[in-house]
């Protein structure tokens, strides 16, 4: 666990870089944090951001598979968005946890 | 955190059975490797073809003979001979499909789709290809080629690099 400050806002992260209170965020925190992943937000990712933190708080798996689904985004436009490790890397710009699913 | 220090780069899977678990297994492993970033390969040989195949991927049977781990609802014992009956293996098989579609699971034919947009790459056992009469028509259009063992192996170097067999 630990504080950082992001863009003028105090967020708690853990060993990771994960979020560990998806409330601290805001779209602005976001942004930076992509930054430091090398990517640059559009509005397409922060629709992608937004179904995922949506998801999030209704308890709903994060799976590559919904995400393709959301009508947002087909699943190579959403390895486009987010190059490498999408799912993960999302998630930590999301300010959600680190995602725990298989598919 | 768990340190990797030297993380994996690539991940080539060989599938050579087509039981519903077999296949999935393969599928699983393939995807969330794909997943990670990390560089996948899989080649299908012998029975694994079908699930490349057009007519046979998404209607794959798991064995109802001779499987020990088999279990009724309800965790009680499989006996073989009832496994042997007409319809036993396709309603079994059945019942396994719907289990996974619940768990988002998706059938064969799109979880191959989604490894692929992933930037994933199938490949077809061309031994087993003529084995089994198969034509590069017959398989599903996503599949990048039918390689020989030796080519695939050449695909298949580099450091941080394993071979996963199902």
């Amino acid at each position: 666990m630990a504080r950082r400050i992001i863009a003028g806002v105090t967020v708690d992260v853990n060993d990771e870089g994960y979020f560990t209170n998806p409330a601290q965020w805001t779209d602005a925190v976001g942004l930076e944090i992509a930054r430091e992943e090398g990517i640059h937000l559009t509005d397409k990712h922060y629709e992608v951001l937004h179904f995922l933190r949506n998801r999030y708080a209704n308890g709903d798996q994060l799976t590559i598979r919904a995400v393709g689904e959301s009508g947002i985004i087909d699943i190579k436009g959403f390895y486009g968005l987010f190059p490498g490790a999408p799912m993960k890397k999302a998630a930590k710009v999301a300010g959600i946890p680190k995602p725990r699913s298989c598919i | 955190m768990i340190k990797e220090e030297f993380p994996l780069k690539k991940v080539c899977i060989i599938c050579g059975k087509g039981a519903i678990e077999d296949v999935y297994t393969t599928l699983v492993m393939g995807n969330g490797a794909v997943m990670e970033g990390i560089e996948t390969k899989i080649f299908f040989t012998f029975f694994g073809l079908d699930a490349i195949t057009t007519k046979t991927m998404n209607s794959l049977h798991t064995g109802t003979v001779g499987n020990p781990a088999m279990r009724m609802p309800g965790n009680l014992p499989f006996p073989s001979l009832l496994g042997m009956l007409p319809g036993v293996e396709a309603g079994v098989s059945a019942m396994m499909r719907h289990k996974m579609d619940k768990l988002d699971i998706p059938p064969v034919k799109e979880y191959l789709e989604m490894i692929t947009a992933g930037g994933g790459e199938i490949y077809a056992c061309q031994l087993a290809m003529d084995m089994f009469k198969l034509k590069k028509e017959d398989l599903w259009k996503g599949v990048s080629d039918v390689l020989t063992v030796g080519e695939f192996y050449e695909r298949c170097g580099g450091l941080q690099t394993q071979i996963i067999f199902t």
